[in-house]
């Protein structure tokens, strides 16, 4: 790589998933996001009962997160072969559990409302 | 209580909204344009020369760049090795020349006849004659399948026979012998040619992954593979080639080094070789990977702008390693596979020259002193399986330069290796098509 700058980062994503797909899934991760920090705030307190279906769905995230990511790239996991492999899976598959999480426990607060 | 809350809450929502899309809109500023009325032809509407147009196009206001090539499609060519193992298709590596320029420049749909360096003019097949104040040669070069007897394109895909090398149909056609190989296995014998060559990690990658194919199809043991090369070691990298010998031991994979490949005989199976004492060495084979003698195109070498004492076989261009400008003639620069510098014909040495020649000619325009110097970086992801690569990276010197030192290791197998050939590569190539990386 000669200049690994942030808008070099953008355009290597941009090309992977097409530029339009690439913002929508940005503004998708945001809109999630703020949606979380919204009920938050909103709810101005974290409902645990919520928090346990989030917290249950976090292996279902991590499985699906390192399963997709296995498919697309026609690799297994016997193809892990330093540390630094086991480091990218371990992200990946923290990255879908938390996902995967914030999803869960947006959904449930937008859909059912506060707890009272 | 509660409309004050909302209130509070929509505002904060509102704000982080706003702090998101502020971040989202900051985008790099760039130095303003030069103004110049500068004449600009690049031959080879390539990865260099598509590159290097988008990015004079940036740093220049005013100039008049053309672009002279006869091939309607771009071929991502880094992923033909992809094709010709069955995991991508033809497609995948082609889109149209079109796509990819900027507007603001010219595309001559015609192969470049000839070239007079002291007139300072292109000639098209099509009978135009252009101008140019400055010139970039990037043509890529050629494929001389004639130089191997008994040989013919419309070949490959029958008898055993692939050569992957020679587009995105020859690609596919070369997975449809492959295949048939990994399933009814025999003897397969992988090639490479005497010559300079793009991507001479690419032989060895089809070897490795014809093998593990075979292997997948529970097939191995009713093989017997050898790589069969003219020159003395498997890389030209020592440290790697030793990396490579290794893994060929591994996989049992038998070489014939300083064998090169002259003749074929189709109907029989057999491939005639020529060892270092110059003996004929005959080899029959069930599935044989051809890759012919490569050199620059007729055009560069009529136009006497190649070494007169260096591959006068295969007619590099005369150009100084570091800057890729022409050492007769200083209004020339050489880009990519055509250049005569000792290594560099990949696309990833496209990427680093490409700033190279951009900073020449807009420094020649600002009557300054170029900086930006080439020191012979090449990238080879070396796909060893499928799921695992080396990224190998290293310069004029031999050395390894890592990208991503204690982090990613240039001689280990490594899925990330892979991913990034699977993933990322394309994604980056693209980038740098757009003159964005």
């Amino acid at each position: 790589m000669k200049d690994m700058t942030l808008s070099t980062l953008l355009a290597v994503f941009e090309e992977i998933f097409g530029r339009g797909l690439f913002w929508a899934m940005v503004a998708l991760a945001g809109v999630v996001t703020l949606a979380y920090l919204f009920v938050l705030i909103r709810d101005r307190a974290v409902s645990w009962h919520k928090f346990l279906w989030a917290q249950l769905s976090m292996p279902v995230g991590a499985v699906l997160a390192v399963w997709f990511l296995l498919v697309m790239t026609h690799s297994q996991l016997r193809d892990m072969g330093g540390p630094i492999d086991l480091i990218v899976l371990l992200m990946v598959a923290v990255g879908g559990a938390v996902g995967m999480a914030i999803l869960v426990y947006t959904g449930q607060s937008l859909l059912r409302g506060r707890d009272e | 209580m509660t409309k004050n809350k909302y209130d509070l809450s929509r505002r904060a929502f509102l704000g982080v909204a706003a702090g998101g899309a502020a971040i989202a809109s900051v985008t790099p500023s760039d130095a303003a344009p030069i103004a110049t009325n500068a004449k600009i032809v690049i031959i080879g509407a390539g990865a260099g020369g598509t590159a290097l147009a988008n990015r004079l196009v940036d740093r220049l206001d005013g100039a008049q760049i053309t672009l002279i090539d006869p091939r309607p499609q771009h071929l991502y060519q880094p992923g033909l090795t992809l094709v010709a193992a069955g995991l991508k298709p033809a497609d995948y590596v082609t889109t149209l020349t079109t796509d990819w320029l900027p507007s603001g420049v010219t595309l001559i749909p015609e192969k470049a006849a000839a070239i007079d360096p002291e007139a300072k003019t292109v000639s098209t097949e099509g009978g135009e004659t252009l101008s140019y104040d400055y010139l970039v040669v990037a043509p890529g070069l050629v494929l001389d399948h004639d130089a191997i007897d008994g040989f013919d394109l419309d070949m490959v895909g029958t008898n055993g026979i692939g050569a992957l090398y020679a587009g995105p149909q020859y690609a596919a056609k070369t997975w449809d012998a492959a295949g048939k190989f990994t399933e009814d296995g025999g003897v397969g014998l992988f090639t490479r040619p005497e010559t300079e060559m793009k991507c001479a990690g690419a032989p060895l990658k089809h070897t490795f992954l014809i093998d593990d194919l075979a292997r997948r199809a529970d097939n191995r043991g009713n093989m017997d593979i050898t790589y069969a090369a003219p020159q003395g070691s498997l890389f030209g990298v020592p440290i790697v080639a030793e990396k490579v010998r290794m893994l060929f031991g591994d996989r049992g994979i038998n070489t014939a080094m300083q064998h090169t490949l002259k003749a074929i005989e189709p109907g029989q199976q057999k491939a005639t070789f020529v060892d270092q004492d110059g003996s004929t060495v005959d080899m029959d084979y069930d599935y044989i990977h051809v890759i012919p003698p490569q050199r620059a195109p007729d055009v560069i070498r009529e136009s006497g702008l190649s070494w007169a004492d260096k591959w006068t076989d295969q007619g590099w261009v005369e150009c100084d390693m570091y800057t890729l400008q022409h050492l007769r003639y200083d209004t020339i620069w050489a880009l990519g596979d055509v250049a005569g510098v000792p290594k560099g014909k990949t696309a990833a040495s496209v990427k680093w020259q490409v700033p190279v020649v951009e900073d020449g000619i807009v420094s020649a325009i600002e009557g300054t002193d170029p900086t930006e110097t080439y020191n012979g970086y090449t990238s080879c992801p070396m796909i060893t399986r499928i799921g695992r690569a080396m990224l190998v990276e290293f310069d004029y010197n031999n050395d390894l330069t890592p990208s991503f030192p204690g982090i990613i290791a240039p001689l280990e197998e490594l899925w990330i290796s892979w991913l990034m050939k699977e993933v990322a590569l394309k994604a980056t190539y693209n980038a740098m098509l757009r003159g964005r990386a």
